[in-house]
């Protein structure tokens, strides 16, 4: 099962990889339009509950790429409006990626503070 | 007559095939100062005081300071003019402005505006890059086709007499508008506006490529290099194949040089030329030079707006009086 597991994260890490890079070379679109691309995809994934079942299957290959991070926003919403109805789609939007965020803002912040770009 | 020029280049460039003929190698990007736009400043105004001390000049005795770099507003020619303290007219074209600068500057000396004229021209591949694509610490991939914006400054003195090559003919481009909108595809934008501008050239002088030793273009790139070629053919009927290359070509190695297709930026025109070509010519072994340097005319804004990418080339005739 274990090892399984890793071939899996591996196959869809992977494809998902690939996916973009794909967008990348054979497309005018850029970076950024990618990783918002993947973020509005993996939201609607998650709202539908697929991406849940990604997560299951394939680990980590699942859960590192950023669409993830669109899956996380939509659960906390969705958690949060069930408890709360409508106003918790707002209070719980950055419940379970806080944490992404805050490690963002803060390392984002150290680096900015103790290094400067060399070009 | 350009009576003297003087060349900076980042480190990079200064690692390039062209590097003997930089009068200044820059060991950091930032050049010592706090920002990569200060560090541009620097390299503009050292690029200045350079070809007025090979020219046994001062400030005080120019009459105008042409410069145009590719930042907003172009602060590096502001600012560096404010140090300079020669008076002063900002001009913007792209990456052309390298030759917009020299046309105008022999303008003005030849209609007995001025009896000394310097055109600058500079482009930092770190302020560029952030300004026009992506900041170099996004870390964001290069596509195939995106060229590499040259670090470094070129400035030249004209004088209605002296040592030295002078410009002969001027052919002033029109701007064109071929729809493409990807800026990290600028050598197909601009190759159109080249061909034209060399075609427009022949036809104005009824001269044909075999004139000239030399015929240069400011910085499409190895697509754009290939384009344009094929442009003159089909349109002009001119075979550059013999003596045609491209300034973003020759100022790095491709082999050794991770730049794609090559150099772009007003950099490019300014080092090849006022450096390597202005050595070649006042050594005898070139004697007729077109420069042709292009632009693009684009803005980030009318980028992300969905605009087509505007085109412009301006042709310089350089000889050496025989």
């Amino acid at each position: 099962m274990e090892f399984e597991m890793y071939l899996y994260a591996f196959l869809v890490g992977g494809a998902i990889c690939a996916l973009g890079q794909l967008i990348l070379d054979f497309t005018n679109l850029t970076p950024g339009h990618v990783l918002s691309g993947f973020t509005v995809a993996g939201g609607i994934l998650g709202g539908l509950g697929i991406y849940d079942k990604m997560i299951k299957f394939a680990g980590a290959g699942a859960t590192m790429p950023i669409s993830s991070f669109g899956s996380a926003l939509v659960q906390g919403a969705m958690a949060e409006a069930e408890r709360n109805g409508v106003m918790g789609v707002l209070t719980g939007m950055f419940e379970l990626t806080s944490t992404g965020i805050t490690a963002a803002i803060i390392f984002g912040f150290l680096t900015a503070v103790i290094f400067n770009p060399k070009g | 007559m350009i009576t003297g020029t003087g060349t900076v280049a980042g480190p990079f460039e200064g690692q390039g095939p062209l590097k003997e003929y930089f009068d200044h190698i820059y060991t950091d990007n930032m050049a010592g100062e706090r920002s990569f736009e200060g560090a541009e400043k620097e390299m503009l105004i050292n690029a200045c005081f350079t070809c007025l001390n090979k020219a046994g000049k001062t400030p005080q005795e120019v009459d105008i300071f042409l410069s145009g770099d590719l930042l907003n507003q172009t602060i590096t020619s502001g600012f560096s003019a404010l140090e300079l303290a020669i008076p002063y007219f900002g001009i913007y074209g792209a990456c052309s402005t390298s030759a917009e600068g020299l046309a105008l500057a022999s303008m003005l000396v030849d209609g007995g505006f001025a009896r000394l004229v310097l055109a600058g021209a500079s482009s930092h591949n770190s302020t560029a890059e952030r300004q026009y694509r992506f900041p170099t610490e996004y870390g964001s991939h290069r596509k195939p086709t995106s060229q590499w914006t040259v670090t470094g400054a070129g400035a030249a003195l004209v004088a209605p007499a002296g040592k030295g090559p002078a410009v002969t003919y001027i052919t002033v481009g029109k701007v064109t508008d071929m729809a493409i909108k990807d800026p990290l595809n600028m050598g197909a934008a601009m190759a159109p506006a080249a061909a034209l501008t060399i075609i427009q050239h022949f036809a104005d002088t009824g001269r044909g490529p075999e004139h000239y030793d030399l015929i240069v273009t400011g910085d499409l790139g190895k697509l754009g290099r290939q384009l344009c070629v094929k442009l003159v053919q089909s349109r002009g009927g001119f075979d550059l194949g013999k003596n045609y290359n491209d300034c973003g070509l020759m100022i790095f190695d491709p082999e050794k040089q991770d730049v794609h297709c090559g150099g772009s930026g007003c950099a490019a025109s300014a080092l090849v030329t006022y450096g390597h070509l202005y050595n070649k010519l006042m050594q005898g072994e070139l004697k007729k030079l077109l420069l042709v340097a292009t632009g693009a005319l684009h803005s980030p804004t009318s980028c992300q707006q969905g605009a087509n990418i505007p085109g412009i080339a301006h042709a310089v005739s350089i000889e050496m009086p025989s």
